[in-house]
């Protein structure tokens, strides 16, 4: 049974059904409907034709909906019982449908989940689990987004920005569940970019690429996050770092730079050096640089402190930190990097101990703490 | 089945037998607690009883209505409050016996030097759905 494929399949199986004539909402739930019993009749009894199996099986179960309305409503519903054996498959209808579940009208939350089920082909069961919800109030969450875009026509086209920011999002979102949001969010990027001839597009992809390469150095076997710098490079992912480099710089050959190829030029840096001593900071810094000329991002301005404080010194960080805004998250982090660079253990302990109070996430407070700890545990011997 | 709250506090119990602040251990110890913390929850996924745990950033603020077309009003956060809870585990055992039990092996958890940090836990059930049968 091959889940991927299934869920590839999903978002041209919907948009074959609404260019038929269904409405977004009901098509969505008859193709989850389709992938279901899918789920449950393909092992023993494969189709030939999966996708045609799938807009079998889920027109017709969005005639019964249709069917149940009309007769409940007594009113005329405007679908061929039996319609003609219409286009097939279209990529517009795909990119329609990233669109529309990424609609400026939906909050973040409500793209992501809309996103993930309508386009990503998950159950609703799936990405409840992931974001560790209860599967209803994730139920309520797609419906009410299914609701809010009912009246956006498929056929608009849409800002692919909006599209990226909801793909960077599932990325972005670390939580294990059953579901690899990371890998998920990898491959509807790939999808789009086959679609859509973009840089940004392309940049996305490559910085989830690179960042993704990552991974296997990222955590130590009990949970614990291992800093960029500790990171076994062996153990980086040369495959997806040698495709990562080569889709970024087809995209910053065209000149048109993005914030996401910015920072995927940085992740790329730090890719390419085979230890942290060869880095090229100044590069990274530059990078940065251009990063706040497109976006004057105060977490950009943070990251490019520290890129400062390794090119230049501590000094030359510090100098650069006292223009950040102290709120910033992980501002603590940062400051007691520096000042622990710069020779001063003491308040380098302190800071990490703000800093581990100020974390928004478990691994990253015990992490802190243990740099507090490394630090109160020296000066005391 | 009962389910119970075992309740960490960062402040308003009374002080822990081996009572010094995380970051004064060593990282080792740091490390180890983690792992107890995992362990523990890891086995009472094992044996059925674990529902839930969670832990809360130590910054809260306190908020309250303040009429019809107004905004909430905010207070805090309380950096003196007496009370701050840390978190939690939520637990769904067959007796109050199992539960105290349960929370000593927690209390338990290494801390400084490695030994046993003995802090206090709060020990609190849920109430339940009334039952069917009541007479």
């Amino acid at each position: 049974m091959d889940d991927a494929l299934l869920r590839a399949l999903t978002p041209a199986v919907i948009g074959i059904l609404c260019r038929r004539g269904a409405d977004f909402a009901t098509a969505e739930d008859a193709v989850q409907d389709a992938l279901v019993e899918a789920v449950r009749r393909w092992p023993d009894d494969p189709p030939h034709d999966p996708q045609g199996w799938l807009v079998t099986v889920a027109w017709r179960k969005f005639l019964d909906v249709a069917r149940a309305e009309k007769s409940r409503r007594q009113r005329e519903v405007r679908v061929e019982t039996e319609p003609a054996p219409g286009p097939g498959e279209s990529v517009d209808d795909t990119l329609r449908l990233y669109f529309l579940c990424a609609h400026p009208s939906l909050t973040p939350s409500s793209a992501v989940a809309l996103t993930l089920r309508a386009v990503g082909g998950l159950t609703t069961r799936q990405i409840a689990h992931a974001y560790l919800v209860p599967e209803a109030t994730m139920a309520q969450r797609i419906s009410r987004a299914k609701r809010t875009v009912a009246r956006v026509r498929l056929d608009q086209s849409g800002d692919v920005a909006t599209v990226l920011r909801v793909l960077y999002l599932v990325f972005n979102e670390g939580y294990s569940g059953d579901v690899d949001l990371a890998a998920e969010a990898i491959r509807l990027t790939r999808e789009l970019r086959a679609m859509v001839d973009h840089p940004e597009v392309a940049g996305l992809l490559a910085l989830m690429l690179l960042h993704h390469a990552r991974r296997p150095a990222r955590t130590r076997a009990d949970g614990s996050l291992v800093p960029l710098a500790e990171q076994d490079r062996s153990r980086w992912d040369t495959r997806l770092i040698a495709e990562g480099v080569e889709i970024l710089q087809a995209a910053l050959a065209r000149d048109r730079l993005g914030e996401f190829q910015a920072q995927a030029a940085v992740a790329a840096l730090h890719a390419d050096a085979w230890t942290v001593e060869e880095t090229d900071w100044v590069q990274i810094v530059e990078w940065y640089d251009e990063l706040l000329r497109l976006t004057d991002n105060p977490v950009a301005r943070l990251n490019r402190v520290v890129a400062v404080a390794e090119a230049d010194g501590p000094r030359a960080g510090l100098a650069a930190l006292s223009e950040v805004d102290h709120g910033v998250p992980r501002y603590a982090a940062v400051a007691a990097y520096l000042h622990e660079r710069d020779g001063d253990p003491a308040t380098a302990a302190r800071l990490y101990a703000d800093a581990a109070r100020a974390a928004s996430n478990l691994p990253e407070r015990d992490h802190l703490t243990r740099q507090a700890a490394r630090l109160n545990s020296r000066s005391s011997r | 089945m009962t389910k119970y709250l075992l309740l960490k506090h960062y402040r308003g119990a009374p002080a822990a037998v081996n009572d010094v602040p995380m970051e004064r251990w060593t990282p080792e110890e740091v490390s180890a607690h983690v792992q107890y913390m995992r362990d523990f929850a890891t086995r009472l996924e094992g044996t059925g009883e674990y529902v839930d745990g969670q832990a809360l950033s130590p910054e809260g603020t306190f908020v309250r209505y303040d009429g019809e077309g107004r905004p909430p009003v905010t207070d805090g956060p309380f950096p003196e409050t007496k009370d701050l809870i840390a978190g939690w585990m939520v637990i769904d055992v067959e007796s109050h016996e199992r539960a105290i039990e349960l929370a000593g092996e927690l209390s338990a958890a290494p801390g400084a030097g490695g030994r046993p940090i003995h802090e206090w836990l709060e020990v609190r059930p849920f109430l339940s759905a009334p039952p069917t049968v009541t007479e």
